[in-house]
């Protein structure tokens, strides 16, 4: 079966979002906590924008007025030692 | 939107959502009103868990009978919530603690709930990454049916189940006041229009003080700013929820592979800041390696912050208010809103539909906190 992959840390393809704008999740928020968009190590620098077009698409609503998810840190993954080692130096 | 209902909840998080499924099950008109969308708040930010095991025989009890309907609830809803049933490991660090354990396993045993208090020895039996030395463990108490279930999954499964029983579910919607007369209550007002209704349910989490500032009913709530952290997805390495009071961290594994956990920030204070610190990470880093040191070669992906609205007590407000007909309280969850929302829905429920009160609900009402002898739940973390 063909798939579009719209994000590929949670593989969640085009079809997917679609689906899940069809059963009434038509906040990115909802769609993020729905099918785990952006919740990968990327956090959504792929799938956010597609998202967010495919909201339009099913929508009407212009992709500059769709809030975006919030930006959680890190902005990469660090590992646990890293950040342990740091308050040991302390 | 509707512009009349038999009951009106402000809030869309679980404890929101469950009640209108529950209510809306039973034939009652329910219109919920959220503010931003559902599980935006504290429920969307948790920590997943669910525990029985409590220092007061009322959360004890209602987390017992939780568990028995969660065992149920993706039955129930049609849809697949990820219950599952790892245990809690609860540890134990010195001898006073270990008094209070002993005290709190034997009433909950009282109540027909099976834990145990464990040797140190048999600590990696239950989850083998904890170093028993590293966590300065004594012992640890296990209840093996404590759990995890998926927020965002059960909440949107109970609203899509109160959706199909004909409630109305409006997000991004904002409560402006609220009307009453002769001491009861009469309307709900959003800035999409007036919604008449007797009944109001205030299950807006850390805003439920602001809700019922409208009525000039004071709720003894403070939001503490709570932060919480995910990993990348790892191959299942344990399936209990690791606890310490002491510490005041838990963490756990989820099923999707991410281990997810949370420790209070040293010098956090009460209010509505929500900025994540680098504070928690490094002491989070510090203390989750120093109880398994195999996860320093781990990647942390995100962390964010929630709020607990905590009690005086450290236990929900729940049921009518005194001063006005017809305004309920569902709040005042202190972090363990989630894990007891089955309960909780249901005392509302029979509370609603029936006139039913139990002395669980009464224990429960505001009404306590003018009396001088309350009992603080002890065991609490995060």
């Amino acid at each position: 079966m063909k798939r579009s992959i719209v994000c590929r840390c949670e593989d969640i393809s085009e079809e997917d979002v679609i689906q899940a704008i069809n059963e009434g999740y038509t906040d990115i928020e909802e769609l993020r906590k729905k099918l785990r968009i952006g919740m990968g190590p990327c956090q959504g620098r792929v799938c956010i924008q597609l998202v967010a077009r495919i909201l339009e698409n099913k929508t009407g609503k212009k992709v500059a007025t769709i809030p975006r998810p919030t930006v959680r840190p890190p902005l990469i993954p660090v590992s646990l030692g890293t950040l342990a080692s740091e308050k040991d130096e302390k | 939107m509707k512009s009349k209902a038999d009951v009106v909840i402000i809030g869309g998080g679980v404890n929101g959502c469950s009640l209108a499924y529950k209510l809306s099950k039973k034939g009652f008109n329910v219109v919920v009103v959220e503010k931003k969308y559902l599980t935006s708040g504290a429920t969307g930010a948790c920590g997943a868990g669910i525990r029985q095991q409590w220092s007061t025989r009322e959360n004890t009890s209602l987390a017992i009978q939780s568990v028995k309907m969660f065992e149920q609830l993706s039955h129930e809803l049609g849809q697949d919530i990820e219950f599952r049933q790892g245990g809690y490991l609860i540890a134990v660090h010195d001898e006073k603690e270990m008094n209070q354990a002993e005290k709190n396993v034997s009433m909950q045993r009282s109540l027909g709930l099976k834990v145990d208090i464990l040797q140190p020895e048999k600590i990696p039996d239950v989850v083998p990454i904890l170093d028993v030395k590293g966590m300065k463990a004594i012992g640890a108490t296990f209840c093996p049916t404590d759990g995890h279930a998926n927020p965002f999954k059960t909440t949107f499964a109970y609203a899509d189940a109160a959706r199909n029983f004909g409630a109305e579910i409006n997000t991004h919607t904002t409560v402006v006041n609220l009307k009453t007369s002769k001491k009861a209550l009469r309307a709900v007002i959003t800035d999409k229009g007036t919604i008449e209704t007797d009944v109001v349910v205030n299950a807006a989490g850390i805003a439920s003080k602001v809700i019922a500032e409208m009525v000039n009913i004071k709720l003894p709530l403070t939001p503490f700013r709570k932060e919480i952290m995910a990993t990348e997805r790892l191959q299942p390495l344990f399936e209990a929820m690791v606890i310490s009071f002491k510490d005041g961290i838990y963490f756990s594994q989820q099923k999707e592979g991410q281990i997810v956990g949370g420790i209070p920030i040293p010098e956090e204070k009460g209010g509505y800041k929500t900025m994540p610190t680098i504070a928690f990470l490094e002491h989070m880093a510090h203390t989750i390696t120093r109880y398994a040191p195999v996860l320093k070669h781990v990647n942390l992906l995100r962390h964010w912050t929630g709020f607990y609205d905590v009690t005086p007590d450290a236990r929900p407000i729940l049921g009518e208010v005194k001063e006005i007909k017809g305004f309920l309280q569902c709040n005042g969850f202190s972090g363990h809103g989630f894990m007891i929302s089955p309960m909780v829905s249901q005392l509302l429920t029979n509370f609603i539909a029936e006139g039913k009160t139990s002395e669980v609900l009464e224990s429960l009402t505001l009404e306590r906190f003018k009396g001088k002898n309350i009992e603080k739940e002890l065991s609490v973390v995060g």
